[in-house]
């Protein structure tokens, strides 16, 4: 897939595959330490943050946290369930 | 008046291997509307690991919505958490902008299956809403329908994905392992299909206790 940003896409490139390989081999097998990729996503994260911005993208409201906060949306209540 | 949806899939992966093609669901066959996809930040906070990822698609709408929605191309906010220690993955989107007009947030939890090992089940869950005086029951009713209709076109593109990661373990020739993952590709979209039993629920919205 393509960055929203194209002078970032192959930073994200380059990221994603470090990100997939430590995903797999370490972080699903129990090591959390995620240094591995962390200065590549750093350089990425800056490019994509000042892509957006290029484009008047909200970037707080895209870096509000949702899910596990009392803001998520709860499943509606029903008969039988 | 928001609407509730929820569906539930199996996948004949396991979890460790769903977990690794979430990531890389896109692109797919299925996926041809989905334009961009970027990693927006990413911690581990006590072994879990939590991701936010900004996606954009295009994303056509009838004729009658071009009064309230000008844009072709929405953009999505993807959070997720990854819990490895107890097999759960789960998703929340919400649409960026446009959420007056109609917002959709979906949450999928992933987990895996009690009932078949090695399987992993999907709990979709989606609620639609809009905040246009007079047309809102026609826009949720609208999105309602799309999100319904897109849900097994998801599920089908995710398994696609998972088949070219994870190509089943058959055969020593390379002509019938191509065979044998085309005809699980079919079973696998088969089966997708077929356990995609939508317990579609409209919801009253709570603030018109009498309307409905």
């Amino acid at each position: 897939m393509n960055s929203i940003g194209t002078a970032c896409n192959d930073l994200k490139k380059e990221y994603d595959t470090c990100f997939n390989t430590w995903f797999a081999e370490h972080f699903l097998k129990g090591n959390s330490d995620d240094s591995m990729c962390a200065p590549m996503l750093k350089i990425y994260k800056e490019c994509v943050k000042k892509a957006m911005k290029e484009r008047q993208i909200d970037v707080k409201e895209v870096e509000k946290d949702i899910l596990g906060t009392e803001n998520e949306r709860k499943i509606p209540e029903q008969q039988g369930r | 008046m928001p609407r509730y949806f929820e569906v539930t899939s199996i996948f004949n992966f396991t979890w460790d291997q769903v977990a690794q093609g979430f990531w890389r669901r896109y692109p797919n066959p299925n996926s041809k509307h989905v334009l961009t996809e970027d990693t927006v930040s990413r911690e581990v906070k006590e072994g879990r690991l939590i991701s936010k990822r900004l996606i954009s698609k295009t994303n056509p709408y009838p004729k009658w919505a071009e009064r309230f929605i000008t844009t072709k191309k929405v953009f999505i906010v993807e959070e997720s958490i990854v819990d490895p220690k107890t097999k759960t993955l789960v998703t929340y989107t919400r649409n960026l902008g446009y959420v007056k007009v109609m917002s959709v947030i979906e949450k999928v939890v992933y987990t895996e299956s009690k009932d078949h090992p090695g399987k992993t089940v999907a709990v979709r869950s989606a609620w639609i809403d809009s905040q246009i005086k007079g047309f809102s029951r026609a826009i949720c009713a609208f999105g309602y329908e799309r999100f319904k209709k897109n849900c097994n076109k998801m599920v089908v593109g995710f398994n696609h994905v998972l088949l070219n990661l994870f190509p089943p373990q058959s055969g020593n020739g390379s002509l019938h392992q191509e065979a044998t993952t085309r005809s699980k590709l079919k079973d696998a979209a088969k089966n997708a299909s077929e356990h995609v039993k939508s317990k579609a629920v409209p919801i009253y919205a709570s603030l018109h206790p009498n309307k409905s």
